[in-house]
Order: structure tokens, then sequence, then C-alpha cells
């Protein structure tokens, strides 16, 4: 199980919740169980965030895979100058 | 000097050769985005509001079409209406920055563009545009646009990130947040409490070379661009939607750029000149002048940030609590989401809130300016950590050590940080003898220290062996800083042969794999990462084909040194030359491709000191000395890793000292010019010592960490610090002028 | 409108072009010589990119209306080099890592050049003091006051 932190700006979505465990192998089903419970989060995630698998960070990472018990965050994604 | 961990016994990486483009800058041969001419060329001009916001009642091209020379105007109806489309909102935005439809934004808004046979007969027929304007109120401030009622930017901007989702439309377009722990038992256990309110205004990244492009566009709709950009992949993809063309259709040219540092990551000219070369049927060149480069590109966002940091007498903080409103512009999307990430990234806090909002107002969009929206947050965190220090009477450095975040720590923005070396820098600027340099009457030192994280994204390169034992190194990635170089040395540490054998090309967006934009400190890491794996690929070939040659099975070749050996040394070995010479007979031509999305990304930190001397009588603050610490993670380049550091401090001087965007009442700019947009000059400053610090990225092949961005995070901060140790003045408004210190000077002996 | 006729000598040879009245030197090297070498970064004198020598002195060419530089000897850039053989400071400037982007190179170059003619062995703040009228953005200036320094040895060396 991967646990998955989310930041204060995605808490509108899980009612608050700051942190949840979720099975999945790559990012883009752990998107999707994420949709699953917190319905809307999916696109937000898919569209305007990076993801740090166990301090990674990483973007377009859609077929990524989590290991077990890893420490997923999402980041909005950023921009360099 | 660099603080090297382990020496792996690099060959060329780490070493100073000339870089390869260099000969054509010192000749005046490198070809500039303005310096191209092509055959029936004409010259474009654009016509721009002169109001910060309006309607547009009616444009009218009669005159100005019937000038001498004219071959084109053109106007918003002249491109595709994105919203109609159902494009998404991002490329909207773009599309209506590049040019406005029914409403200008800001004072410099592209309203229509002409093109004729010469630079006059253009100017004229822009002239002779008439535009009738309905002027609406304008707000130019985070203050003016969040104030209740303020005139309306976009009617639909309803504030995301806010809960519950207000019912009014305003000028916020979002909010973003961090939080850990509890601010109420944080702000209880600490012994001091500091809390202080900071503004900062505008400034533009400043680039000596104004935009440029040239646009060749056929009958059959394809078109040809060359202009001065941080990434021609990106110009492709953003002038393909705004004109509501395929991207397949536009060949976009990376030219020599002259500076960019954020601001030519975004398109401005492209779109313009690509329509006004299909009108007329002739090549367009489109170049700004200083004053459009001033009003209508991108400069950074002004700001206002509210800090409350709490401290034990033993120096651990506590707690941290921020808020920060930052103006994006005329389009919501500046860069108040990474200062928010960024603002207590360095240290470890228990206890924190941060809230970013992301405010539009009537100005230019702003654009990406190095590291964007790091060094606000730093100059006010950085500021507040000092007074902390002195109020607990210890070390600032100290301070920092005893909050450091380390390997593990849990990083403000949400993961774990990996291997860094935040610390490192700390502890080389405490042990340099600059720190503890005798300071004389009216002088003062301050330390402030930064965080970027860096990127990755895509990158391509493509290795190609020539005949003769050389190698053709190709990437996408404009070279702004000397990346070229780099590229040239890796490939040369890979392949084993001469860094001077190597020739690195950047080329255009037909000739090699998509490649995101230079900017973001990304290039050396991931371009790099690119090129290693095609100079691996190459030797993997390589070794296949002396087991060819041999007859032997290629797990009994190792490449040493540029050639192939055998592991018994049973046979005397091939090298490169050897091999390309003879690649027809073992297979063909020797090349190979990477493209990648890269990983491994390390972030940078960089910790500064700096003395000035205030002149009591003018309040003009002199540098006197100053030191940067910076972990490179390895530096492949050290010249140009130094140039990235100093060229960063120099621009966080500028923005701490002098420079600022000052707008009239109606919105107009009033210093749009250098002369009254004050950069440094050589004779402002002293030399800008360099400690490069290398805790290698452990992700990369090379260990590299970018460089070019984290540099002019710390230097507002340490300026406002050394100040502070001067004169005993906090300066919380930048920039902090003569007449802004004389002030505070003055208030002080009141 | 009648364009003029400008008689002048660029980098050692007689050269000649028309102009308007209006335009400026720098666009008539750029536009009517073909030398793109000088650049415009403001086009107001506050930058320097556009630095020539014109009868020796150290001009930005975006103040100097062409016609007045009818029989004025002009050095660009392009003209630093001897046969091909550079000139100390741009060898310097190479050596140095004294340019990033490169667009003020030209100019930092002239303005260097004339100083050291007149100055052979200036010191730091001199050497501030009169490349004070070029603009750098990229290098903080560190590593090109270093090879005019560098370069003023050679050049006292030879």
């Amino acid at each position: 199980m991967a646990k998955v932190y989310f930041s204060a700006g995605l808490r509108e979505f899980t009612g608050g919740v700051s942190q949840v465990q979720v099975e999945a192998s790559n990012v883009r089903r752990l998107v999707a169980a994420l949709d699953d419970m917190f319905p809307g989060i999916g696109e937000r995630l898919s569209e305007g965030s990076s993801v740090a698998i166990d301090g990674e960070i990483l973007t377009d990472a859609d077929f990524e895979s989590v290991p077990d018990d890893a420490e997923v965050h999402f980041l909005d994604i950023l921009q360099g100058g | 000097m660099a603080l090297t961990e382990e020496n792996p016994g690099y060959k060329w990486v780490g070493t100073r050769p000339i870089r390869p483009d260099g000969l054509e800058k010192v000749t005046g041969k490198a070809q500039f985005g303005a310096d191209l001419t092509l055959p029936g060329m004409l010259y474009g001009k654009i016509v721009r509001s002169p109001h910060a916001h309006a309607r547009i009642v009616a444009i009218d091209t009669s005159a100005a079409e019937s000038m001498p020379g004219v071959k084109a105007v053109i106007t918003g109806n002249d491109f595709p209406d994105l919203a109609a489309n159902g494009a998404h909102p991002s490329a909207i935005d773009i599309s209506h920055n590049a040019i406005a439809r029914d409403k200008v934004l800001y004072e410099g808004h592209v309203v229509a563009a002409v093109a004729a046979v010469t630079r006059e007969q253009a100017a004229a027929a822009a002239n002779a545009v008439e535009v009738t304007y309905e002027v609406l109120p304008h707000v130019l401030t985070v203050d003016d646009a969040m104030a209740e009622n303020a005139p309306l930017l976009h009617e639909g901007m309803i504030t995301k990130g806010v809960e519950p989702t207000p019912e009014q439309p305003s000028n916020v377009a979002s909010r973003v947040a961090h939080e850990r722990g509890d601010l109420e038992q944080g702000f209880g256990e600490a012994d001091v409490v500091v809390e202080q309110e900071f503004t900062t205004k505008p400034v533009h990244q400043g680039y000596i070379e104004p935009h440029a492009a040239v646009a060749d566009a056929n009958s059959d709709g394809r078109a040809n661009i060359w202009c001065s950009s941080q990434g021609h992949f990106q110009m492709r993809a953003d002038t393909a939607s705004v004109l509501g063309v395929s991207q397949g259709t536009l060949k976009v040219t990376a030219a020599e750029i002259g500076g960019g540092f954020g601001g030519k990551t975004v398109i401005y000219l492209e779109p313009i000149a690509v329509r006004l070369s299909q009108r007329a049927g002739r090549p367009v060149k489109l170049v700004m002048d200083r004053d459009e480069v001033f009003r209508a590109t991108g400069p950074t966002s002004g700001t206002r940030m509210k800090i409350k940091m709490g401290v034990s007498n033993d120096g651990k903080l506590t707690a941290a609590e921020v808020w920060m409103a930052f103006e994006a512009g005329a389009y919501a999307g500046g860069p108040v989401g990474a200062a928010g990430m960024t603002v207590l990234a360095p240290y470890d806090i228990p206890h924190f809130l941060v809230e970013g909002y992301d405010v539009v107002c009537n100005k230019p969009r702003v654009a990406a300016y190095r590291a964007p929206g790091a060094p606000m947050a730093a100059f006010a965190v950085e500021s507040v950590l000092d007074d902390l220090a002195r109020a607990i009477d210890m070390d600032p450095i100290d301070l920092r050590l005893a909050n450091a975040a380390v390997e593990g720590t849990q990083a403000a923005y949400g993961p774990k940080f990996p291997r860094i070396g935040f610390v490192e820098t700390l502890e080389a600027i405490k042990e340099h003898p600059n720190y503890t340099a005798e300071l004389g009457p009216n002088q003062g030192r301050g330390v402030a220290a930064g965080f970027w994280f860096n990127a990755g994204m895509s990158s391509s390169a493509t290795v190609h062996v020539n005949e003769n034992g050389t190698a053709t190194v190709v990437t996408g990635s404009p070279d702004i800083g000397g990346s070229r170089q780099s590229m040239a040395l890796m490939a040369a540490e890979e392949l084993g042969i001469p860094y001077e054998s190597i020739k690195p090309v950047v080329a255009d967006t037909e000739t090699v794999g998509f490649t995101d934009v230079t900017g973001g400190s990304r290039v050396t890491l991931a371009t790099g990462a690119a090129v290693v794996d095609a100079c691996r690929i190459v030797i993997d070939d390589l070794r296949a084909r002396a087991a060819k040659t041999w007859d032997v099975e290629v797990d009994q070749v190792e490449w040493v040194d540029g050639q192939a050996q055998h592991v018994d040394g049973s046979q005397p070995p091939l090298s490169l030359n050897d091999l390309a010479a003879k690649s027809a007979r073992t297979g063909g031509p020797i090349s190979a491709n990477a493209s990648l999305n890269a990983r491994g990304v390390g972030a940078a930190f960089s910790t500064q000191v700096c003395d000035v001397e205030v002149d009591p009588e003018t309040g003009v603050t002199q540098v006197v000395r100053y030191l940067t610490a910076q972990d490179a993670g390895r530096a492949i380049s050290p010249d140009y890793v130094e140039g990235q550091m100093q060229g960063g401090v120099v621009q966080g001087i500028g923005w701490g000292l002098n420079e600022e965007y000052v707008h009239d009442q109606n919105g107009n700019m009033e210093n749009p010019s250098f002369l009254d947009y004050r950069m440094p000059v050589a004779s402002d400053l002293p030399m800008i010592e360099c400690c490069i610090i290398e805790v290698p990225n452990p992700a990369h092949p090379y260990g590299v960490r970018g460089v070019g961005e984290v540099g002019i995070v710390p230097p507002m901060a340490a300026l406002g610090n050394a100040i502070k140790d001067a004169t005993g003045v906090r300066m919380t408004d930048l920039p902090m002028s003569p007449i802004k210190v004389l002030e505070a000077l003055n208030e002080q002996s009141d | 409108m009648a364009r003029t006729h400008i008689t002048t000598v660029i980098n050692g040879d007689e050269v000649d072009f028309l102009t308007e009245d209006s335009t400026s030197l720098l666009h008539a090297l750029r536009d009517e010589v073909g030398l793109t070498g000088a650049k415009e970064g403001c086009g107001t004198g506050d930058c320097g990119a556009c630095s020539v020598l014109m009868d020796d002195r150290v001009t930005c060419s975006c103040l100097v209306f062409a016609p007045e530089a009818d029989g004025a000897t002009i050095l660009t850039v392009e003209g630093l080099a001897d046969s091909g053989e550079l000139h100390p400071l741009q060898q310097c400037f190479l050596e140095g890592a004294a340019l990033q982007c490169g667009i003020c190179t030209p100019g930092f170059l002239i303005a260097a050049k004339a100083l050291l003619e007149k100055n052979p062995d200036p010191t730091e703040t001199e050497i501030r003091y009169a490349l004070a009228g070029n603009l750098c953005r990229c290098t903080g200036y560190d590593k090109i006051v270093r090879a005019v320094q560098e370069a003023a040895i050679q050049m006292r060396e030879q």
C-alpha cells in the first residue's frame, strides 16, 4: 500500500483528509483509485500536478511504478526560468 | 574553489576549455534573431494599447492599408477564437495575450500589426491605425485588485482553492496552501516571535537582446520561423495554437539568444510575424524596441507578503505563518505557487501555514524570471530569520544550521528530501575568510540562503560518429549559458575522445527530437542525460563492431579511453577512428538517438554573504564584498557554473537595490528604458567570489544538479541583512534604493 | 525620397552605402553594409551593445545618424581580428569565459580595446568605470573585468 499525502490545496477534494493508503501499481492507476475515493480529484491531479515518489519529483509520470510502501505527494506543476 | 566529495578522476568533466561556439561570438559572426535577412523581407510594427484597461470599440485599418509600402495589416479578427473552439483556458489566455480581442488588459497589449517595405513605412502605418477605446477603471497592485468592489479584469474569474467556492467573481485567480502541525502550539513554544510585512515591485529579466522573429510563410500553409527563444519546440506549439494550425506546418529554428532568464519561454512576436507573412506573401521581420520589451513582455510579480516566525532561545524554529499575494499581471498563472513551496523549504519547521494568492491586475502578464517566485519569498523569510537571530543573540549561519533541511527531512512542500547539500553551503560560507573580514565605518554584513527545485522534463539527443572518429552531438536546447560546452564535455568523457573532437550543435524542430525549454536549470541534467544515453548506445554499437571484427562475443569487449579493448588483451585495441573508418563494413554509419523524460532531478541550495557600505548622507548602498556558495552536484563546466552563480547574484543585487517598474496613476510605465530602469553596471560591483560545492546528485550519471536559477534567490535578503547590520534599519520594501534608505535612516534618528 | 551617398572606411576598407538621413549608423552598418556584429539593445545609447570606434572614439552607433559618418574611420567587432588572428582581448574573453549569451560581447570588446589603447595598465576600478557604459545581464561583469586585466598584461608584453 502506498501512502498518499494531500497538500492543503487538494483537501477541497478530499473533504479535509490529508493522507490515505492506496493500492496501485502505477501512478495512473493510483490516480484512478483516488478519483474513486474523491470524485473530481482525478482531473485535477492529471492536469496540474507533478508527483513525488519517495522523494523523486517526476512530471508526466502516468506509468511510473508505485512501489509498496511508497510515500507519494502530488505537487503543483512548477515553472522554471 | 571547489569542494569535491569524491574525485572520480574525470578527464574532461570539470575542466575549463574554450567553449565551442565562443569564436563566433567574439568575432561578431554569431547569428542572433535580428541578424537574419531574407530576400524580399518586410519589416513589421505592432500597434499597442496606450490604456491599462479598455474595451476595443473599433479598429479602422483603412488609412494604414493604403500607405506607401504597406503589404499587410492584421488585428485580433485575423486569429481564431480559441474559446469558441473549446480550447483549454491556458491556451485561450496565451492567444489573447498574443493579440487582444474585445478588451485590452494592460498598457502595451497588442491590438494590431502592420508589415511594410521599410522600417519607417511600417512605423508610419502603425501610427495610422485608428483604434477607438472605451477606457475602463484599472487596478495596478495586489492591494487595488483585491479590494472590495475592485474593477474586474475577467468577469468569470472565481477563485480556485478556496473553500467554500466563492459565489462572486474577483481578481483572485487562485489560492495555494501548505500546512503542518498546529500554529498555536508552535507559537506557544517560541521564546521570540517576529512579525513583518514586506512589499516588492515588478522587475524585468533585463536581457540585453530584445525579442526578435523572422517568419517566412509559404502559400501551402507552411511557415519557417527564426526566433530568439529559450525553447523552439515550445514556440512552435504555442504559435500553432494561436494561429489555429497544426504544429507540423511550422518549422522553428532557434537563433543564438541574447539572454532570456525565463522571459523568452513564452511567445510574443511569432504568431504575429507568421500571420503578417501569410497576408503579405513575403518574409516579415519583427523586432521589439526596448520600450516595448519593458511595457509589453513579462516582468515578474510585484508582491505583498506577511511573515510571522517563532524561535526558541536555543535556536529552534518552532512555527511559521506566511501570507503572500503575488501579481500575475493580466492573466492568471503567476509564480505564487512556487513561492509557496520554496518559502520555508530550506528549513525543518514543525508547525506552519503558508497561503499564497495569484492575483490579476492591469499590468503585462508576468513571465518566468529565474527561480520564479522564490526570490521574493526568500527576501521576506531570510530577513525575518536575521531578526530572529539577533533577538536570541545567535550567529545567523548557526541559526540556519540548527534548522537546516538535510537528507530525510520532510520538505515543507511535501516529500522527503533525498541527498542535498544545504549544510555544506552554510559551512563553506562560515569557514571562508570573508565571513570574518574586518568591516569599516558604515559597513555591514548580511547572510541569506535559498532553494530551488530545478526541473527535469523532456529532451532528445543524437550522436553521430564521423568517418574520422570525431563526433557530432545534436540537441534541441538553445544555448544561453554555455550548455554546448557541457554537452561536449560529457560526450568526450563518455566516448573517451578529446573534447576538441566533439562538435555540439543545436538543431531546429525538424532535425532533432522534441526538447522542452532551456529553463528551469534543466539542460545540463536532462539534455545531458539524453546525450549520455545516446553516447552509451553508440559505445554498445562500437563494442559490437569490434566483436565482429575480432570474431569474438561482445562481452569480451570493453570500451576504455576511446578504444575497444579485448578483456584479456589478446587483440590490439581498435580506436574510434579505426571503427569509424570501417563502419560501412561492420553495419553502416554509427549514430544513436536518445529521448527521455528526465528523472533524478536534484535540488539546489545557495548560501551567500555580502558586505555593504551605506552612505549616511545619500542612502547609497555600495556592495563591497560578495561571496556565494552553491551546491552544483557536479560542475561539468566550472567556468560556466561560476558564470551562472555570478549572473544570478548580480541580477539579485539589481532587484534589491535599484530595479523597479514605476507606473503613473493611469497605469502607464514611466521608466521603460535602461536609463531609468537601472540595472547594475561594472562600476557598481566588486568581484563576485564563488565557492562551487559538490554534493553529487545520486540519481544522475555525473551527479549534476541544475545551477542556473538558485543564485538569484538569496541576494535581496543578504543585502537587506547587510544594510540592517550597517545602519540598524530593516528595509521591508524593494528596491532598497537610496531615497528609501535615506528616509529610513532619517526616521530612525528622529 | 532620395537617399544620401556616404563614404567611410570600415575595418580598414573603403566602404560606401546609401542611407536615409534619419537612419542610424547602427542600422546602416547592419542593414546596408551587412555587418551585424554591432547589436541594438536599446536604441537610446544606454546599453553599449552597438558600440563601435568612430575616429578612434567609442561611440554608440545608435546615437549617430548615418550621414554623420561620411568621411569617418570606423572599427566594428568584425575588424578586431587581424587576418583571422584573434586580438588578445578576443582570446582572453574566450579563455576567461567572459561571455555567456554573447550579445553584449562585441560592444565590450570595442570599449575594452579603446580603454587599453589609452591606458595600457588600468586598475580594476579604471576598467570598471571604462566599461560602465556597457550593460551585461548574464555575467555580473566579474569574468569580463578579469579578461580585460589579462589582455592588458598580454598586450604590454607584446
